[in-house]
């Protein structure tokens, strides 16, 4: 008994599909506790007033959208290395969820931006290394789309996002000196998890798990989709064979 | 030697991007206006960014035309490995587009009121850092050669990957410039050109087997 016996696809599902309920049930769940906890039961900030209760989505979602891009890297480096069918098409699967946390980050920072900085955006590094994650994603999903092979499709995506993170490492520190440059550090991003007081902390953890949980689920679901797409592809075109 | 030929041959038609530069750096004093200050201030970055596009511009040709003539399923049994093979292509690329480009910075440069010193900034700063684009775009141009139409996929997938080498490559222009210490991007700049020369064509030649599978 190893991990990679779930690369057995027909072992994935069977392991994945009734874990699905528990594990988004899971993630409602704290969602719900950590919003409503964050929303309601937390004081206003001394200065930012209500607008800092926006962290119970951001801090999360951008934790998760960096996290997912991970989990792909991993996930592609199992697939070229050990040519599991299962990875690949979890990093297939995971792309648009990490894209999705990526525009959530992005919109609730800009939401929360605009009263705060007087701004809706502003070249600041993470800002800025967040809308280059943003991109990666969207090439990376346009590739997957794009080469009809589905396993040279896996390999080529799995190549870039090999590559690809490289890079958006590079992008990121090219990014932190590219604004001192120019902006003499004046960023406005807080130092969170260094200053934020108890009251904040606790329901945001919450809020965390629940997003840690949410993509699991949402990775599984999308991936025992994939694994029957690609089942009935299979047996469609065998259906074919047989009549010709 | 030959491949070489066969690639500069194959990259042809390089006038094109030279002419696309030209086109580009005079367009923009009629979008921003004409006042020597600002194009002063803007024009480094401005050439990096016309430079940038410029090099895109020719990319998807890189490997396209020997994959539709079969030619590319040739150069894969030839005792050249697929890696030389990537890492002369880029070498050719950037020899028809990065060199010339380099080169014409100097002229457009004097257009966007640039001084003798930032010129020359501008053109080092160039020369740097072309051949790092040009490897990136072989990756680029080798992940995509069997997609049909894929000019654009393309673009999408190597404008985040040039980002590092535009944000060191102008800021050491404008450091230098400006008079300033121009050290550390120019020193990064010099490092991702290395990087991606010495690693890169070993991913371009990778993908391109996969395509040729």
């Amino acid at each position: 008994m190893s991990v990679w016996d779930y690369a057995n696809p027909k072992k994935f599902i069977d392991t994945t599909t009734p874990l699905i309920p528990w594990v988004s049930g899971l993630a409602l769940l704290c969602l719900a506790v950590g919003l409503a906890w964050g929303f309601f039961l937390t004081p206003d900030d001394f200065r930012q007033g209500s607008t800092v209760k926006i962290i119970f989505l951001h801090v999360p979602a951008a934790m998760m959208a960096i996290n997912a891009w991970i989990m792909m890297l991993v996930a592609s480096l199992v697939w070229l290395i050990r040519r599991h069918h299962v990875s690949a098409l979890a990093a297939k699967a995971a792309a648009p969820v990490g894209i999705t946390f990526t525009l959530i980050a992005l919109a609730t920072g800009a939401l929360w931006g605009q009263p705060m900085w007087g701004t809706w955006w502003a070249w600041d590094p993470r800002l800025t290394s967040f809308l280059i994650l943003f991109l990666f994603y969207l090439g990376y999903i346009a590739l997957w789309e794009a080469v009809p092979d589905p396993d040279t499709a896996a390999d080529l995506t799995g190549m870039l996002c090999l590559v690809g993170s490289v890079f958006a490492l590079l992008s990121r520190y090219a990014v932190n000196f590219w604004n001192q440059g120019l902006h003499q550090g004046a960023t406005l991003s807080l130092d969170r998890q260094e200053n934020i007081h108890d009251v904040f902390w606790i329901p945001l953890l919450v809020c965390i798990a629940g997003f840690v949980l949410l993509f699991v689920a949402l990775v599984f679901m999308r991936t025992g989709t994939e694994i029957r797409l690609r089942r009935m592809r299979a047996l469609e075109a065998r259906a074919r064979r047989l009549e010709a | 030697m030959r491949d070489l030929r066969l690639a500069v041959r194959a990259g042809g038609g390089f006038g094109l991007a030279l002419a696309f530069f030209l086109i580009v750096v005079v367009l923009v004093p009629f979008a921003v206006g004409p006042e020597a200050a600002v194009l002063a201030r803007i024009g480094p970055g401005v050439l990096w960014v016309a430079a940038l596009l410029a090099t895109l511009l020719s990319l998807d040709r890189l490997f396209a035309l020997d994959w539709e003539d079969g030619a590319l399923p040739l150069l894969a049994t030839s005792p050249l490995p697929l890696e030389g093979v990537a890492l002369v292509k880029a070498a050719a690329h950037w020899i028809t587009t990065g060199l010339p480009l380099s080169l014409a910075a100097i002229p457009l440069g004097v257009l966007l009121h640039g001084e003798g010193a930032a010129l020359l900034w501008l053109a080092g700063t160039l020369l740097l850092g072309t051949p790092a684009l040009s490897v990136i775009g072989a990756f680029g141009a080798a992940l995509t050669v069997g997609v049909r139409r894929g000019g654009l996929l393309l673009s999408l997938l190597v404008l985040p990957l040039y980002v590092p080498t535009l944000i060191f490559g102008a800021e050491a222009a404008r450091r230098g410039a400006e008079g300033l210490d121009a050290t550390v991007p120019l020193l990064m700049l010099g490092g991702i050109s290395a990087g991606s020369l010495a690693l890169l064509p070993f991913a371009a030649g990778a993908v391109l087997r996969i395509n040729l599978r």
